[in-house]
């Protein structure tokens, strides 16, 4: 008989003003009698509509009901045949407009928490799981992949189940890509995206890590070097600013810079180098992920007053309502309806405030969102001493600049069709390349069903 | 790990390294940069390749021990291994037809700017240098420098070698004497790059300057390095490091380089004083 609790078993987290004072993860996660409750929700449907709300196609009511049975174990190999990062995507993906959105216990209650158990299963399998992590009998043929983010990781682990020999090639020092400079470690430890990468590399994925693509090895060059096929994994990583006066002052970042140095370079542990600004008050602007993680990470970092500006209200906001949520209990103050116009000068190159504006709603534009318009006159002055731009991000243009055949939009997004195929032959892309900035778990689809294709194009060119 | 397979010290505070990293000399150009990470603990710091040995597989940096970073690169031995070293990175200088150039380095800026010389010089372009030091006992490279140019030209402040005086002076001289050069380069600090750039700008002629400010990846994804050029904001590690120095607003870039100023300087005594420079595992 299932478990016809109207609510989603509740998940520990640390209180709001201890946790805005450290970076340790602020939800906790299951315990096995949590997960047993909470699993035991699941109605187990037949035509799981759960299933086709995730990109990568976990089979959740088999896992659920392996988790009801106490068999943690065989919840995680359920989850591992389709998932290469069920830790990361249990704590990251919006599983509220994905699985628990389409979840039948969501029409009349909450839906199943099926992000909060793929997390509990995952870290259970990390902690107790003792099965050895073999590589895949070899079929002889290279495949590289560029960059090492969501899309990549997803592509290479699926090809090396298939038996090809991965080379991922990586920029930074660290593979991981978002999962490592941009979510902080509040929201994603990066002990677990380390363990899981660590599983890619037992299951024959070789890493190389300063790598810069277009500049070591164009891709041309990597098919010179034997490899067949090459999937493109890198991102959207180009922050765009205003172009308002002030953006060149000292005291402003944009969001990438700001989360680099703390989550990768640790700025803000005691034995580190990278230096980061100690600020009193901080102006976050922009309303997505990136803009809570931002405004979340200068609070910890011991900012008195960090406001999240956003030009349009909170109902428009990109960011998941959880974030926005714990952002707010944590005392980041909300700013909505209003929009910079210029960052003022202390008369030492150094920020002294930011003058906004406020805006009320007009009518819809293309993309359905209603249209901010300045309410003129209203212009007033935010006493900051920081301001860190997070509006948005757009790919890297290096690869498609050194690759000849490579097609790109007006926005600087490679071309790719439905099979995740660029206008280059052997040459296929996926995740925020092709996009634009989107979420972790549409990349990790994407770099599943480029595997896929990977395989067959490969597999055809033998014939 | 990339192996440091030659040492050698050029003047107290400036030493020279060879590294192993043979994917990065294969395709290095004059007037791209690398970036390191000395150890787990270690931030990213940029510094222009000085040459480059595609046979064997070499990369040659010259680093001023100017801060923490510095101190703990220079604590490195033959033989042992830098973390990381990235590159390499930014766009290769980029010449243009020239007959007769007149190449800047000031103090440790001689570093890059004797590959640049080089660089021309074997294109088979006539290269005055023009290397400027402190005093006599900072001088780097004269030999190296020599080799490469036509004439080589040491100025010092204080008079102790060469002559007497900042580069820009010997440079207008030059310039009035009738020297003809279509292209300058000036690679050193931003307060000389700027003044070469003023001496130039009333003949019009064309002045290239290496702009170093801060970075983080070095790969365009931050904008930490970015620069005004021309009213237009850039990012100097994927659309420089080389800017024209007529439209380069150096008085930001100098007011940017200040922003760490005294976390660098708390980390440097720090390192003197409390490791001897090396550092717990």
């Amino acid at each position: 008989m299932a478990n016809m609790t109207p609510n989603k078993c509740p998940m520990p987290e640390q209180a709001p003003d201890v946790r805005n004072k450290n970076f340790k993860e602020v939800a906790l996660g299951y315990t096995p009698e949590m997960a047993l409750e909470e699993a035991k929700r699941c109605l187990q449907c037949k035509h799981r509509p759960c299933v086709s709300g995730c990109p990568v196609n976990v089979q959740i009511p088999e896992f659920i009901a392996k988790v009801a049975q106490g068999d943690f174990e065989g919840a995680y190999q359920v989850i591992a045949q389709t998932n290469s990062l069920p830790a990361v995507c249990g704590r990251v993906c919006p599983q509220e407009s994905q699985c628990e959105g389409k979840c039948v216990r969501g029409i009349k209650n909450e839906p199943v928490g099926i992000g909060r158990l793929e997390r509990f299963v995952a870290d259970w399998h990390m902690a107790n799981g003792t099965d050895e992590i073999k590589a895949a009998e070899p079929n002889g043929h290279k495949v590289a992949v560029v960059g090492a983010g969501p899309s990549s990781l997803t592509c290479a682990g699926d090809l090396a189940k298939m038996g090809y020999q991965v080379t991922v090639l990586e920029a930074f020092h660290v593979a991981g890509g978002v999962l490592v400079y941009g979510i902080p470690e509040f929201r994603l430890p990066k002990k677990i995206v380390a363990k899981e990468i660590d599983k890619l590399e037992k299951m024959g994925v070789d890493i190389q890590t300063n790598m810069v693509v277009g500049k070591v090895n164009s891709v041309d060059e990597l098919f010179e070097q034997g490899y067949e096929a090459v999937f493109i994994g890198s991102g959207a990583g180009l922050p765009s600013f205003m172009n308002i006066e002030g953006e060149d002052l000292m005291g402003v970042y944009s969001a990438n810079e700001y989360l680099t140095r703390i989550n990768l370079m640790k700025a803000y542990m005691e034995g580190y180098d990278t230096p980061i600004k100690k600020s009193k008050s901080v102006a976050v602007v922009g309303g997505g992920n990136v803009a809570m993680d931002a405004a979340r990470c200068a609070k910890r970092l011991g900012a008195q007053n960090v406001y999240i500006v956003y030009r349009r209200s909170e109902e428009e906001m990109p960011a998941r309502k959880e974030e926005i949520h714990h952002a707010k209990e944590e005392g980041i103050i909300f700013k909505l309806l209003n929009n910079p116009v210029r960052i003022l000068n202390d008369g030492n190159g150094s920020v002294a405030g930011m003058e906004c504006v406020e805006m009320e709603l007009g009518e819809p534009d293309a993309s359905g969102r209603r249209r901010p318009i300045e309410k003129k006159g209203s212009n007033f002055v935010l006493d900051v001493d920081t301001v860190i731009m997070s509006i948005g991000t757009s790919p890297n243009p290096l690869i498609r600049t050194t690759t000849e055949g490579l097609e790109a939009n007006k926005k600087g997004c490679l071309i790719a069709d439905e099979n995740m195929a660029t206008t280059k032959e052997g040459v296929y892309a996926g995740g925020d390349a092709v996009t634009g900035a989107a979420t972790v778990i549409l990349a990790m689809g994407a770099g599943k069903k480029a595997a896929a294709s990977i395989d067959e194009y490969i597999k055809n060119k033998k014939k | 790990m990339y192996k440091i397979v030659k040492k050698r010290r050029l003047n107290d505070a400036v030493t020279l390294m060879e590294v192993q990293a043979p994917h990065i000399a294969k395709k290095a150009q004059a007037g791209q940069f690398i970036i390191f990470r000395v150890d787990e603990h270690g931030e990213r710091v940029p510094l222009t390749i000085a040459d480059y040995d595609r046979e064997k597989g070499t990369v040659t940096i010259i680093f001023q021990i100017v801060g923490a970073s510095t101190k703990l690169l220079n604590q490195l031995e033959e033989g042992d291994d830098i973390l990381d070293f990235v590159g390499p990175l930014g766009t290769p200088t980029h010449f243009g037809e020239v007959k007769k150039v007149c190449v800047i380095g000031g103090g440790v800026g001689c570093a890059i700017a004797y590959p640049q010389a080089k660089a021309l010089h074997n294109m088979g372009v006539e290269v005055d240098l023009i290397a400027g030091f402190r005093s006599k006992d900072i001088v780097i490279l004269e030999e190296e420098m020599k080799a490469v140019s036509k004439h080589l030209y040491i100025t010092t402040d204080d008079g102790s070698y060469g002559e007497k005086g900042f580069v820009t002076d010997k440079l207008k001289s030059l310039i009035e004497a009738g020297a003809g050069y279509d292209l300058v380069i000036a690679i050193g600090p931003v307060v000389m790059m700027k003044f070469v750039s003023k001496t130039t700008e009333p003949y019009g002629i064309k002045t290239l300057v290496s702009l170093n400010p801060i970075m983080v990846d070095g790969t365009g994804m931050c904008g930490g390095c970015r620069v005004k050029v021309g009213g237009e904001t850039k990012f100097a590690c994927v659309d420089g490091p080389d800017f024209d120095g007529h439209k380069v607003d150096f008085d930001e870039l100098m007011q940017r380089n200040t922003i760490y100023k005294q976390r660098e300087q708390h980390d440097s005594e720090h390192v003197c004083r409390l490791t001897g420079g090396k550092r717990h595992g």
